[in-house]
């Protein structure tokens, strides 16, 4: 048993330094130009976001509507502190900061608001990211207010692939040990979970901090990499945005959020060609996907080998079905042939 | 065994429980009926720790447990089975069975308790692997009182398991209930189904408006006529 996880882990790593090679390959070679670059810091940015709203959300079912703002601070709080200290050094000690300061916000807003349910929940947290907003909008002495903020760039992508690793391990860590496990049976059924012992409250707050935190780091490294960050960037709509993604993806799938911060990214990417009509045809491709995959691109399931596998001998079997169709259907076609014969 | 006195519970101006007491002795069936509304859930989640009592104690084997969190008395024995059929809708019937454990620790005596769980239920044996999601009411009771077993309760609390169950079955469960009884566990029973409830319990209480009206053996209160008129149907 241990000998396959550690060749799933084995697995896992190469993929992993794989992909970071064809990436640094594509960077290199200028085929992902700067342009391009921006791109995919974005999917990484995502990545980090969707995934941390899918522990809270997907994971332990407490629907929020705030994640921008713990963005917000952990963006604020990183450059403030490259603002003073503008080295990598600078940089590293402001992630962290970024993390801390957002998990406790997180916190604190989560303790109060997570007894509230559903749509309840949505609507405080929701607010409570428009407070934050507004307070950065009116600390002017040290957040320039609506103008904003204005650093330096202090990473590069390998920056950011880092920090989406990482959170992607952790939070995959997180959800396999037993804390996971009491987090996903709150979304399952909340008084079954009470019943059986655990404390609901306690890990609902703990998976709100967790997601904040992470948040918090996304914020730092978007603040990081694009080095201007105003109030209005993490509003209403980055809230729902990122919220989008997880859905797509499927609530409860890790590796849902992450192929589905992707392929978003890469299809608004795409449409920014059909400039006027982008936001419709964007609007309009998720509702398509939608109806024809209520659960998301991946449901709850995680992506595997295994399921690889599945979708082989779905569409195998799918082809099969098609083809016994078509058959069917030109012995039809012959019998009509043979038909008006007798019927004359 | 457990020991209530002079419970109140209010639901911000809803005076719901008006100082209960009552008491359920080492492997006794004790079973609490009423009206809708009379507070027999609200007993048992005050006693089981999810809801908080404003006065009043709660006495386990003579230590009081009212300022105990519902997770350390479910940890000391007392285990509730909520009313409505609450299971994990998305995870086996064995995952199920497993976060019922969800407290202990030994392995060991896990892996046994799930085989007499299954003793108990054969049904959730045949459907281990199933998402519980897709059992039939019936199942999912069992399933939630099987659940309940995994965590090692000294007394367990029932709320109402023959809710919405054919005739046959309620019969059936019943029967497991008292099954589970012999076999050492102390129950206390809150019933819609009067008839039944009394027939197998050793003594019982009536609760009407949060206060407890009249208690006695199941037998008396079987025969009694106030009783029959009020919840026996006649
Ligand atoms: N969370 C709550 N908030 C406000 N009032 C409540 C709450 N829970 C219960 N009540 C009230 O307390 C009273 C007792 O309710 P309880 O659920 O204990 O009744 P019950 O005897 O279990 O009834 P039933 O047989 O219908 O299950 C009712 O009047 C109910 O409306
Ligand atoms: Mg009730």
């Amino acid at each position: 048993m241990k000998k396959i996880l550690k060749a799933k882990g084995f697995k896992m790593l190469t993929a992993l330094v794989l992909t970071y090679i064809i990436i640094q390959v594509l960077v290199s070679t200028n085929i992902i130009n700067d342009y391009m670059q921006a791109t995919l810091v974005t999917i990484f940015i995502n990545i980090i976001l969707a995934v941390s709203l899918n522990l809270i959300t997907g994971f332990t079912g407490q629907f929020s509507l705030g994640h921008a703002g713990f963005m917000s601070i952990g963006a604020y709080t990183c450059a403030l502190i490259t603002a003073r200290i503008p080295t990598t050094w600078g940089f590293i000690l402001g992630v962290l900061a970024a993390a801390i300061v957002a998990s406790i916000a997180g916190y604190l807003v989560g303790l109060p608001t997570l007894r509230l349910r559903g749509d309840y929940l949505a609507i405080a947290t929701l607010g409570m990211s428009e407070i934050i907003r507004i307070i950065f909008i009116n600390m002017d002495d040290i957040t320039n207010g609506a103008a904003g903020l204005l650093t330096k760039r202090f990473v590069n992508w390998t920056w950011l692939f880092i920090f989406t690793v990482i959170t992607v391990y952790f939070i995959s860590n997180f959800l396999k040990s037993t804390h996971g496990r009491a987090c996903i049976s709150i979304r399952e059924d909340e008084t079954a979970s009470e019943a059986v012992g655990i404390n609901t409250t306690k890990y609902k707050v703990m998976a709100f901090t967790i997601g904040s935190f992470f948040a918090g780091i996304a914020g730092a490294l978007y603040a990081s990499y694009f080095y201007v960050i105003k109030p209005d960037i993490f509003n209403f709509n980055k809230s729902v945005n990122i919220l989008v993604i997880v859905v797509f993806g499927g609530l409860g799938s890790l590796s849902g959020s992450v192929v589905s911060a992707i392929v978003l990214a890469l299809v608004s990417s795409f449409l920014q060609a059909f400039s006027d009509v982008q936001m419709i045809l964007y609007s309009l491709l998720l509702i398509i996907i939608m109806i024809f995959k209520p659960g998301g691109l991946l449901g709850s399931r995680e992506l595997s080998i295994a399921m690889l596998g599945d979708w082989r001998a779905f569409i195998g079997e799918k082809f099969k079905a098609l083809r016994s169709r078509k058959e069917k259907k030109t012995t039809a076609k012959e019998d009509l042939d043979n038909d008006p014969v007798e019927n004359k | 065994m457990l020991e209530v006195r002079d419970l109140n519970v209010y639901f911000g101006v809803i005076h719901a429980l008006k100082g209960i007491s009552l008491s359920v002795n080492e492997g006794e069936i004790v079973t609490l009926i009423g009206a809708n509304g009379a507070g027999k859930t609200t007993s048992l989640r005050a006693i089981s720790g999810l809801i908080k009592a404003r006065s009043g104690d709660i006495l386990l084997n003579g230590q009081s447990i009212i300022n105990m969190s519902a997770k350390d008395r479910v940890k000391n024995g007392i285990v509730h089975v909520p009313e409505g059929r609450h299971v994990f809708t998305e995870m086996t019937v064995l995952e199920n069975l497993e976060l019922g454990a969800y407290l202990r620790r030994d392995k060991a005596g896990i892996a046994q308790d799930i085989k007499q769980v299954y003793k108990h239920f054969p049904i959730l044996h045949e459907r281990r692997k199933q998402a519980a999601g897709t059992l039939s009411g019936g199942e999912q009771q069992m399933l939630a009182i099987g659940r309940a077993l995994m965590s090692k309760p000294k007394i367990l609390f029932l709320d109402e398991p023959s809710m919405g169950l054919a005739p046959l079955l309620v019969q059936e469960i019943f029967s497991i209930i008292k099954t589970i009884n012999e076999a050492g566990t102390t129950i206390l029973l809150v019933e819609q189904n009067a008839n039944m409830a009394l027939q197998i319990a050793n003594r019982a209480y009536v609760l009407e408006n949060g206060s407890i009206r009249v208690s006695g053996s199941g037998q008396e209160l079987l025969k009694s006529d106030a009783i029959k008129k009020a919840y026996l149907g006649g």
